[in-house]
């Protein structure tokens, strides 16, 4: 799936109803990625593709959970997996928003207190500093 | 697809191994745990459960693999649920099926560790004559049971 403009909505679902959408925005020297709907093993792997993308670009990531209406341990795992990577290569990368939904099963998987995690784009910029 | 409901078992459900199906899948399930008066949270969890099973099984038994096909029942007896997946993949080695430490932090093998904490009780067999793989995962009605 092609990288989709900046602030345009990409749709990673199926058949455009169920599934995912995913858009990308600059903010205070972050790439923001919002995910939208159902982040489940059909669409994970074009998450963790975006995720991936931005950290290779040298950008930090905040991914954006607050329209994720359900994710399972393959949506998890991108988030793990970009978490590591941007470890790797120095980048600050974090949660923002995070759904109830998403904070469940963040929780069942004890990442909660794994990742940082905060309530929007702006309080993670005050956090910075 | 085929769908049909009857007063014991709630659901039978015969889906591909794709992982385009487990929407559906989701969706019935949570339906299947409201009509069993399931609690919010607790339908919420018992579908996150059953989604990773299905998921296990695409990605394991399956190997990705989207010509298989899976069986999901749900019983209510009463005052459980009882979520029965069958596959026809060849048997899985059942040593190998189990939580992982999660202070191990990094991706994948969740999905075991998922439906431990969210059933009362789950066991994973062989089906006869190595016919595929049976998961059987028990949780109690946390409401008022039907």
């Amino acid at each position: 799936m092609a990288t989709p403009a900046e602030g345009a909505w990409a749709d990673s679902s199926r058949d455009g109803t169920w599934g995912m959408k995913y858009k990308t925005k600059e903010e205070g020297g972050y790439s923001v990625l919002e995910l939208e709907g159902d982040v489940d093993l059909s669409c994970s792997p074009d998450a963790r593709k975006q995720i991936l993308q931005c950290l290779e670009k040298g950008r930090h990531l905040l991914v954006d959970l607050s329209a994720v209406s359900y994710i399972d341990s393959s949506g998890v795992a991108s988030l793990v997996e970009g978490y590591q990577t941007a470890k790797k290569r120095a980048l600050k990368f974090g949660l923002v928003g995070v759904s109830i939904a998403a904070m469940n099963v963040l929780q069942l998987a004890r990442l909660d207190k794994v990742f940082p995690i905060h309530s929007s784009v702006a309080e993670r910029l005050q956090a910075d500093g | 697809m085929q769908a049909r409901l009857s007063p014991q078992s709630l659901l039978e459900l015969r889906i591909p191994s794709k992982a385009d199906r487990l929407c559906l899948v989701r969706v019935l399930v949570r339906r299947a745990a409201e009509e069993a008066r399931c609690s919010k949270e607790l339908t919420e969890r018992l579908v996150v459960a059953v989604n990773e099973a299905c998921m296990n099984v695409i990605q394991h038994a399956y190997k990705g693999n989207g010509d298989g096909e899976m069986v999901l029942e749900i019983i209510n007896n009463g005052a459980q649920l009882v979520f029965r997946l069958k596959d026809f993949a060849e048997p899985v080695d059942l040593n190998k099926v189990k939580p992982r430490e999660l202070e191990d932090i990094r991706p994948g093998g969740l999905g075991v560790h998922f439906i431990r904490e969210i059933m009362d009780d789950w066991h994973l067999g062989h089906l006869e004559a190595g016919a595929g793989n049976i998961l059987e995962m028990t949780k109690k009605i946390d409401g008022d049971p039907r």
